[in-house]
């Protein structure tokens, strides 16, 4: 069965395309189309319905040593508002999910993670949870908005106090309000801008939804879909669930180092993940130079020898060209190489560079 | 959707537009907003045969990539090269951006009107 964010009924009045993913049906653009909403994101800003996104309650007296054994960064040191993205990894080292955790304070975590790995997510953590902890699926609450883009803090602060707004990157308000509705308010995002995520009950998701856009609307704000949501996280080279990695990808390759501390003490996977020949790939970055656009699950070749496959891959409206991700042996290529990637018989050339593509100036 | 009413329709959403013994062929204004914006196009060069039913050309939105089907077979005398570095006029133009023009018709689908053809994506294309 195919669900409907809150905002369904918004999204159909505003134009928009709408299809299914991850179980719900969302706009993968609207009348605008993906170029312009992802223009909009990187030069004004933009507004995404990411209601889909599950949501999951950690509490209890053991609430931190489960996170500390079930996911791979380390919580020992979190501040009270404070958000950490993370991998989740199964027993043989490959990932779950990756998901971000945010302390509310000691005992009460909130957990946001993929709509489509949600009751693999849920289940997983009942299935290896100890001690005093209850994990709570409470997805159906809440509505999430994202508003991203260089202009996204103006907007947001025509409609709140400093209060609300976290000082920094990766930190969260709960118990905040916007426009005197209720939500928490997280700097955080999926599109390489500056810009927040509100988390808020489901019932006030289109009066909030409408409150936006009407306060955006000097700064260019517009709604965007799937479609510039998917551009914008990989010029930004942000791994993706499903492509990037998945329960066969450990996170070091997909290249999620930085937020696996592998000496934080014993947790699941971490054994599987050390000196291990079955995660012999690397994520690599791809610039292509040749005609045409390369997709996902294209072979890669250095010159004859197959290395690996592409794991994303678009044509980039703000770079103005294409790029693409893939997973390859390790040590098969190196920055600056030119590679070739089949595409539809035929093959493209590419240039492997760095990681991200896109990094927006300060 | 806009329609041209001297132009016939295809069910795999090309537009052929028929000068005596050529016809020119492009992407219908659905197929265009149906695909989303356009950033590559491929197209044959002069001289190719083409086949009815079969891909001709390509098109790549940010999304995907798409085949553009042969309504008629025959031989490619004119190929529209502005698309290859603007392929975002297909969009904006869909009836002036068209792709090919083609001589020694040997076969063609039967076309629809564009009063068939409106009737036709209406339905949900079946």
């Amino acid at each position: 069965m195919e669900l409907k964010t809150p905002l369904y009924e918004a999204h159909v009045k505003a134009g928009g395309k709408m299809v299914s993913f991850g179980g719900y049906l969302l706009p993968v653009q609207y009348g605008t189309g993906v170029i312009k909403e992802h223009m909009a994101v990187r030069t004004q800003a933009g507004l995404f319905d990411v209601s889909h996104m599950g949501e999951i309650l950690c509490e209890g007296k053991d609430s931190l040593s489960n996170l500390q054994m079930i996911l791979t960064n380390n919580f020992d040191n979190m501040k009270d508002g404070q958000a950490r993205y993370n991998p989740m990894c199964n027993d043989k080292g490959g990932t779950v999910d990756d998901l971000i955790v945010y302390k509310k304070a000691d005992g009460h975590y909130f957990i946001v993670v993929n709509a489509s790995n949600k009751d693999k997510d849920y289940q997983w953590m009942l299935d290896h949870q100890f001690g005093e902890v209850t994990f709570t699926d409470i997805s159906g609450q809440y509505a999430q908005l994202a508003l991203q883009g260089p202009k996204a803090m103006e907007i947001l602060k025509k409609l709140t106090g400093e209060e609300n707004i976290p000082e920094k990157y990766y930190y969260a308000v709960f118990d905040a309000e916007v426009a005197g509705i209720p939500c928490i308010v997280s700097k955080t995002g999926y599109t390489g801008e500056d810009g927040v995520e509100l988390y808020l009950n489901s019932s006030q998701a289109e009066k909030m939804w409408d409150i936006l856009l009407e306060a955006g609307k000097e700064e260019g704000l517009i709604p965007c879909g799937l479609g510039a949501r998917d551009t914008l996280r990989m010029e930004a080279a942000m791994p993706l669930y499903g492509h990037e990695m998945d329960d066969t990808v450990s996170p070091l390759e997909a290249g999620l180092g930085f937020a696996v501390k592998m000496n934080k003490g014993d947790f699941i996977g971490k054994a599987e993940l050390t000196d291990n020949p079955a995660f012999s790939r690397k994520r690599i970055g791809l610039k292509v130079i040749g005609r045409g656009v390369i997709r996902e699950r294209q072979e890669v070749f250095s010159g004859e020898a197959k290395i690996g496959m592409t794991t994303s891959g678009t044509h980039c409206p703000y770079l103005g060209y294409p790029i693409a991700m893939a997973l390859v042996e390790d040590g098969s290529v190196t920055r600056g190489d030119k590679i070739e990637v089949e595409v539809r018989g035929r093959r493209i050339e590419a240039e492997v560079v760095a990681l991200p593509f896109y990094k927006r100036s300060k | 959707m806009e329609l041209r009413e001297e132009l016939l329709y295809s069910k795999s959403h090309e537009w052929v537009k028929e000068e005596g013994d050529e016809a020119i062929i492009g992407l219908t204004d659905y197929a265009q907003s149906e695909l989303g914006d356009l950033v590559f196009v491929n197209l044959p060069e002069e001289g190719d045969e083409i086949s009815m039913g079969e891909s001709f050309a390509d098109v790549e939105s940010v999304k995907a990539v798409s085949d553009v089907y042969a309504p008629l077979s025959g031989t490619v005398c004119g190929v529209n090269e502005e698309l290859l570095d603007a392929p975002e006029k297909i969009n904006e133009a869909p009836y002036e951006a068209w792709f090919v023009r083609v001589k020694d018709i040997t076969e063609k689908e039967e076309l629809l009107s564009a009063g068939e053809y409106q009737a036709f994506v209406e339905s949900g294309n079946e």
